[in-house]
């Protein structure tokens, strides 16, 4: 059993590697995206998946990140990677502070009050506040990430296996994150939020927490946007990319990281995909996602529960048993 | 001071749309749970369908009915319409989704919503519409210091006519008595023999009726539309909605008329630009201070 789950991610791992040997910049590049989504994706399952809390302004905190990186990188030419660890510092910060006062909203509440601060931040960036964000036409002139000695990334490839590269460290992290503790006590506050906090679950901070790490990888997903993309504008950060956000999320499967990965595919290569349509293409792609959630309302690869979680609690006299 | 006056005159009339769109997202919500993003594009398509009929029957209009006739024939065919589309993607988006919860059913309304809106751009084409702007007379009337349009006025009555009746309907029939019911509790009201369908059917067919004489409404306010202007005119109402706690009919009103005012009074006072930028920052420091919105009630948590 496990030994052909070590097997099939292997030829998955496999795949991804040589992809880039056999296609175009084009489609290297659409799988960049694809990466860029699928990390997205990732930083909000922490939050909805996870936790089932409600998050809609989730491209706010993936602005934070992507101009932290831009305004830092092109006023004190501070370089990409050394930014890496700050965007993601600052966006959690950032939602540190804003979500702090309105943790305690329940559902919708709180979907309108991240949708409202996801706003915020969008017209604040539009508004060009200190002269900083260069209002509607963003920032320009950010450099490309560079290791010194001369090597730079700055072609499709290298940047398509830079995205790759830290997509697979996060689920790396965030497989072990869900058996931890914390990934526990998520799941019991999604579950049944009052049952949690009665066997003493610190409900808000475990709250705060996914919020705060889900932005801090929504920035580290908004600095690798911002160096590929060479510049930053607001329209990347509007409602319409925390919605896409919130499907991959719910088509992929709540919680699920495999699940969250095919809804980022979903999102991102469907539109290429029917590219010959043309304008009817996103015609397409709306009734697609309504038949979705008509034929697989848990999405597409729903979170498995149960009995080998348990088992491993056991010891390893238990786990031996269905290698 | 007379300032004052007419950006509360504006802010009154900007806020009725608001309003009647808000009424559209509450009146679905209070009764299924589910936040009917699709709302904003019955407004944008009603809107487009009255701009079809008041640019291609111009003649007929003109010839048969005379300009409040053809105001009458644009604003009900859009509305009939509108009904008419609101129940077919009821049926077919929002319906067989109900039983697998209320999240997927969002994803379901977001994909109903970029279908009707490449839809309408696929038939109307991408680029913005003029509407016709010799419909009403530009005539201003003054009163002491403050200058108000004949337009204002009558959207400002159709508005609150529109309301008025819906606010009788909801609050004063039995049928009313129905819809609060089922907005408060789903399967108690289905037990005490209140028909759930008739209910939905309602909310489906007059919430965007209503969303479609608001963007007729619109579209002779400002003469321009565009096929993603739903967007922004539901992202407004929907906070409208909360702000006036959401799932109440009478809330979603005074959210409307509130968030219109404050809007054009920020727009006057602080900064243009940064006007939805203080409508939000009103809307999260509202909802922090009162986590069900103005007139929501609190409900007791279930354990």
């Amino acid at each position: 059993m496990v030994k052909t789950q070590r097997f099939q991610i292997m030829i998955i791992a496999g795949a991804f590697l040589v992809y880039p040997f056999f296609v175009s910049d084009y489609f290297i590049d659409i799988a960049f995206y694809f990466g860029i989504y699928a990390l997205l994706g990732l930083s909000l399952n922490i939050v909805l998946g996870e936790v089932g809390l409600f998050d809609l302004g989730h491209a706010g905190f993936y602005a934070i990140g992507a101009y932290t990186t831009a305004i830092l990188n092109t006023k004190f030419g501070i370089p990409i990677f050394v930014l890496l660890p700050v965007s993601a510092l600052a966006a959690a910060l950032f939602a540190y502070l804003v979500c702090s006062p309105v943790i305690h909203l329940q559902g919708d509440y709180l979907l309108i009050v991240t949708l409202g601060m996801g706003e915020i931040v969008r017209l604040a960036l539009i508004n060009n506040p200190f002269d900083l964000t260069g209002g509607p036409n963003g920032v320009f002139g950010i450099d490309f990430p560079t290791f010194g000695y001369g090597f730079d990334i700055d072609s499709s490839i290298e940047f398509y296996y830079l995205i790759w590269i830290i997509v697979a460290l996060s689920i790396f992290g965030l497989i072990r994150l869900q058996k931890s503790r914390i990934g526990r006590a998520w799941n019991y506050i999604r579950e049944d939020e009052i049952a949690a906090s009665a066997n003493g679950v610190d409900v808000k901070n475990y709250k705060l927490l996914a919020f705060i790490l889900g932005a801090a990888l929504a920035g580290v997903a908004g600095n690798i946007y911002a160096s590929k993309l060479m510049c930053v504008s607001p329209e990347s950060f509007t409602f319409w990319e925390s919605c896409l956000m919130f499907c991959i999320v719910l088509i992929g499967g709540m919680g699920s990281i495999p699940g969250v990965i095919i809804g980022a595919a979903f999102i991102s290569l469907f539109p290429e995909i029917f590219r010959p349509f043309a304008m009817y293409r996103m015609l397409v792609f709306g009734l697609a996602m309504i038949l979705m959630m008509m034929y697989r309302p848990g999405g597409v690869w729903p979170r498995k529960r149960g009995a080998v979680e348990f088992r491993s609690l056991l010891g390893p006299a238990a786990r031996r048993e269905d290698v | 001071m007379h300032v004052i006056f007419e950006q509360l005159i504006n802010g009154l009339t900007i806020g009725s749309f608001y309003a009647l769109i808000a009424l559209g997202y509450s009146m679905v919500y209070g009764v299924l749970k589910l936040i009917n993003f699709a709302h904003g594009d019955f407004f944008t398509l009603g809107s487009y369908l009255g701009y079809t009929v008041l640019v291609f029957g111009a003649a007929l209009i003109t010839n048969h009915f005379g300009l409040w006739g053809g105001l009458v024939l644009a604003m009900t065919v859009a509305a009939t319409s509108l009904a008419a589309v609101g129940l077919i993607v009821e049926r077919l988006a929002y319906r067989p989704v109900y039983p697998a919860g209320r999240l997927p059913a969002v994803v379901s309304a977001l994909g109903a919503s970029i279908v009707l809106q490449n839809a309408i751009m696929v038939i109307w084409g991408p680029r913005f519409q003029a509407y016709p702007s010799n419909l009403i007379p530009n005539i201003h009337i003054q009163i002491g210091d403050i200058h108000i349009t004949i337009l204002q006025i009558l959207i400002l009555v159709l508005s609150f006519v529109l309301m008025g009746t819906l606010y009788f309907i909801v609050q004063k029939t039995t049928f009313g008595a129905a819809i609060r019911a089922t907005a408060l509790d789903r399967d108690t009201a289905s037990l005490m023999g209140i028909n759930i369908n008739k209910v939905i059917f309602f909310v489906f067919t007059l919430g965007p009726a209503l969303g479609a004489m608001t963007g007729i409404m619109v579209g002779m306010y400002y003469r321009q539309i565009s096929f993603t202007m739903g967007w922004n005119y539901g992202l407004k109402a929907f906070t409208a909605s909360v702000l006036g706690g959401i799932g109440n009919i009478p809330g979603a009103m005074l959210g409307g008329l509130i968030l219109g005012v404050l809007e054009m009074l920020g727009a006057a006072y602080i900064s243009a630009a940064w006007k939805d930028v203080f409508v939000f920052l009103i809307l999260i420091l509202v909802l922090i201070f009162r986590p069900r919105g103005i007139l929501g009630e609190k409900l007791a948590e279930k354990v």
